[in-house]
């Protein structure tokens, strides 16, 4: 019988420690698929955050750095600029790059850094239990706004795709999400073209990943994907805000 | 023995290159040595000092508190340091600049006009320069190919045509 | 060999150069500024790496990226910045990944002052960040010793994989002296058991990481790096001792002030004062058993600090309080006099 669909070898054959319907596991599949399908594992050195995601290091089958919480670009700016050879890359949440991260975030990417980050964007703070993430959206209630997320007192969500695509330094930034087949299949395109960026050298690509915390946004795995839908993507618009590889080939 | 040099003026006049001629003299010579410049706010255009110390043996404390030899280019720098100066120590001043003189018995003075002296000889910024030549004529402390040496030393290649001023300036410092 | 005259700030970045480092992370401070501008000019040329980073705290992560891939990596700042980098060094420490911080001290606390101190010993060897750690932490007192310092904590954290500072301040970092560079064999050390560089599908993955939520799997870790830092403290001290063999007053102090009491020694031994001088070169591990011995015909101990008093804490443990510890010191940037130091040495008297 033909195998049609397989575990990366990359990916490692463990059991993760993530909560049920979390996509995580779906964004952990897609790198490992293009690690597998570019054939740079070998090569390849992960960075992972301070979150959720922070014990990927057991679950990414490349070499693998735990940075600080916020630090990842940081560190994974260490490791190119010694190893320009390898592929580097960052996994990292909202609260970690786009909060106590975001001028490493900035600074990396407007250095053109030449790696990739993987940014789950799912408004929350996970590990910590829920409180207000610099995604949360206005109105969402979390631990820390009980009474939903008021912007006079607590501010606005940052964008981080649309703020990234104004540094010149910035090579690719695309917001995709992991709510249905066809957005899984576009956001595994997009972080395919960000290691193929890295490997001809294009500079810093932040593919921005809006995924659920079913945990602790209080609904099921299918509600959350559903709330994904309805509140985030009208909030965070799904495209590419930056491609200097489709303006170099407009130029042609 | 050790020869504890202080050099102090404004910022701008040299004060911490002719300090470092001083050093390199002292490297030229196999000596132990320190120079030490006062650093912060001045760096921007105050007040500027540095300490260099020459020896024998290896240096302790690099800080001059009781210079042997005082180089004083500015009014400030003199009143401040003067009476530190060790009995038997020897000042240089810039008389161009430094209007006051000097009282006490127990050290010498000797009074150059040397800002006056560089510009009356197309030498622009060469006092300090001017000041190491009487130095080194007055204490005997290097020798003249010494000091040239360590000219040559301290000069950046980019600026090779400087060194012939900077000889023209220390004979100028020696024979006034 | 040639001898070339440098300030301390620029030949601790050639020495680092010449150790084999190839990278440099680090942000503007005064007054270490000239280590940074040494290494912008000569890094790239060396076939190094320099970058300027955007704060003390991403300079230090850079470092623990590049070093976790097994390069020689080191930052280098004044006070304020190091508390910055703190927390980068506890990972450090807890991901066992050698790195050399550099530590030119400045008076504080807070933004403190810009001239030469030594208010960071506590820092420096009891809590460099947060968590059950030690770094190694080396006191040059010369400009040549910052050359030589260098090289040896480079060696030292690779041969045990623990970072390393090297404490100077502003004082050494601007004086120029006369240095040598000795012929040194920089890549004495295999990293390949752990370093992050790329399994190139030939080994297992390799993982650089401080995080054990088992408290088990955290305590047999931290208990078996504290198993190296006894190998550590056994093997690894170093400490000048000077005129020590009849003194009756010891005076101990480190770094710049060690300098300053070597002249007041000097000066009461030409009074008929029997002084010494224990000058630790390693601060961590603090040299116990030299100053034992430097001390064991001492009536008094005479401590000398360019602060309220920090390494006091450690003379007094290692001699186990078996003898009176004075101390004198000055702080806030202001270096203390032999002058000053020689009166307290009259003052507690000593045999002649």
């Amino acid at each position: 019988m033909a195998v049609v669909f397989e575990r990366p070898k990359s990916l490692l054959d463990v059991s993760t420690h993530y909560c049920p319907g979390c996509t995580h596991g779906i964004v952990h599949r897609l790198v490992c698929e293009v690690l597998d399908e570019m054939d740079i594992a070998g090569d390849t050195i992960g960075v992972c955050p301070v979150g959720c995601s922070v014990m990927a290091y057991d679950y990414f089958g490349c070499d693998m750095i735990e940075a600080p919480h916020g630090r990842a670009p940081a560190v994974a700016t260490g490791v190119k600029r010694t190893n320009p050879d390898k592929f580097v890359f960052t996994y990292q949440g909202d609260g970690d790059l786009a909060a106590i991260g975001t001028c490493e975030t900035v600074h990396s990417a407007t250095r053109g850094e030449n790696i990739v980050v993987i940014f789950i964007n799912n408004t929350i703070y996970g590990m910590t239990g829920g409180q207000m993430a610099p995604t949360t959206l206005p109105g969402q209630v979390t631990q820390t706004t009980p009474f939903g997320r008021d912007p006079k007192l607590a501010g606005y969500p940052v964008r981080v795709c649309e703020m990234l695509s104004t540094l010149t330094g910035t090579a690719y930034a695309h917001r995709v999400a992991v709510d249905s087949v066809p957005h899984i299949r576009e956001a595994k395109k997009a972080i395919r073209k960000a290691f193929e960026n890295q490997k001809a050298g294009k500079g810093f690509s932040i593919i921005e990943v809006l995924s659920t915390c079913p945990t602790n946004w209080g609904l099921t795995p299918v509600e959350a994907l559903q709330r994904l839908r309805d509140d985030m993507i009208p909030y965070y618009p799904l495209g590419v805000y930056k491609d200097i590889t489709a303006d170099e080939e407009g130029n042609k | 023995m050790t020869t504890e040099i202080l050099l102090a003026g404004f910022g701008g006049q040299g004060v911490l290159f002719a300090g470092k001629i001083l050093a390199y003299c002292g490297l030229m010579d196999s000596k132990e040595l320190s120079w030490l410049p006062s650093y912060g706010p001045e760096m921007r255009g105050g007040t500027a000092n540095c300490s260099v110390c020459i020896s024998d043996e290896p240096i302790g404390s690099p800080l001059v508190l009781a210079p042997d030899i005082l180089v004083a280019m500015n009014g400030p720098s003199y009143d401040k340091f003067i009476n530190a100066v060790k009995p038997g120590g020897k000042v240089f001043i810039d008389s161009t600049l430094v209007e006051a003189k000097c009282e006490r018995t127990d050290i010498e003075c000797y009074y150059i006009p040397s800002s006056q002296l560089a510009d009356d000889n197309q030498l622009k910024g060469g006092s300090n320069i001017i000041l190491l030549g009487k130095i080194i004529k007055e204490t005997g402390i290097f020798s003249l190919e010494t000091m040239k040496k360590a000219i040559e030393k301290v000069v950046p290649p980019s600026k090779a045509h400087l060194i012939a001023n900077n000889f023209r300036a220390i004979e100028l410092g020696m024979n006034n | 060999m040639e001898r070339n005259l440098m300030k301390g700030n620029e030949a601790l970045a050639e020495a680092a150069i010449r150790a084999g480092c190839k990278c440099f992370f680090g942000y503007p401070i005064t007054p270490q500024t000239e280590l940074a501008a040494y290494m912008a000019k000569r890094m790239h040329k060396a076939g190094g790496v320099f970058l300027q980073a955007e704060s003390e705290i991403a300079a230090i992560n850079m470092v623990l990226g590049a070093a976790s891939t097994g390069v020689r990596a080191m930052t280098s700042s004044s006070s304020p910045g190091v508390s910055l980098k703190a927390e980068g060094i506890s990972y450090l420490a807890g991901s066992d990944v050698p790195a050399l911080i550099i530590n030119v001290q400045r008076g504080g606390p807070g933004l403190g002052g810009i001239q030469p101190s030594q208010a960071d010993y506590w820092q420096a060897t009891r809590a460099m960040g947060h968590g059950d750690f030690h770094i190694l932490v080396f006191a040059p007192s010369s400009v040549q010793e910052m050359v030589d310092m260098v090289t040896k904590a480079f060696d030292t954290a690779d041969k045990y994989r623990v970072p390393a500072m090297i404490l100077a301040d502003g004082l050494l970092g601007q004086m120029m002296e006369p240095v040598t560079f000795p012929e040194i064999d920089a890549n004495a050390h295999d990293k390949s058991s752990w370093a992050a560089t790329g399994h190139k599908n030939e080994r297992e993955h390799h993982i650089i990481n401080s995080l054990y939520l088992q408290p088990d799997g955290l305590e047999k870790t931290v208990v078996e790096r504290f198993k190296r830092y006894e190998i550590i403290k056994a093997e690894e001290t170093d400490a000048e001792l000077y005129l020590t063999e009849d003194c009756d007053i010891l005076l101990c102090a480190y770094g710049a002030s060690a300098r300053v009491a070597k002249s007041a020694v000097n000066s009461a031994r030409e009074l008929g004062i029997k002084a010494g001088l224990f000058r630790p070169k390693t601060l961590w591990p603090f040299p116990v058993k030299e100053i034992n011995e430097a001390a064991k015909n001492a009536s008094v101990i005479l401590d000398v600090e360019m602060s309220m008093g920090q390494m006091i804490d450690d003379v007094k443990l290692a001699l186990n309080c078996s003898k009176p510890v004075e101390f004198f010191g000055r702080t806030g940037g202001i270096i203390p006099t032999p002058a000053e130091v020689l009166e307290e040495i009259k003052k507690l008297g000593g045999a002649q």
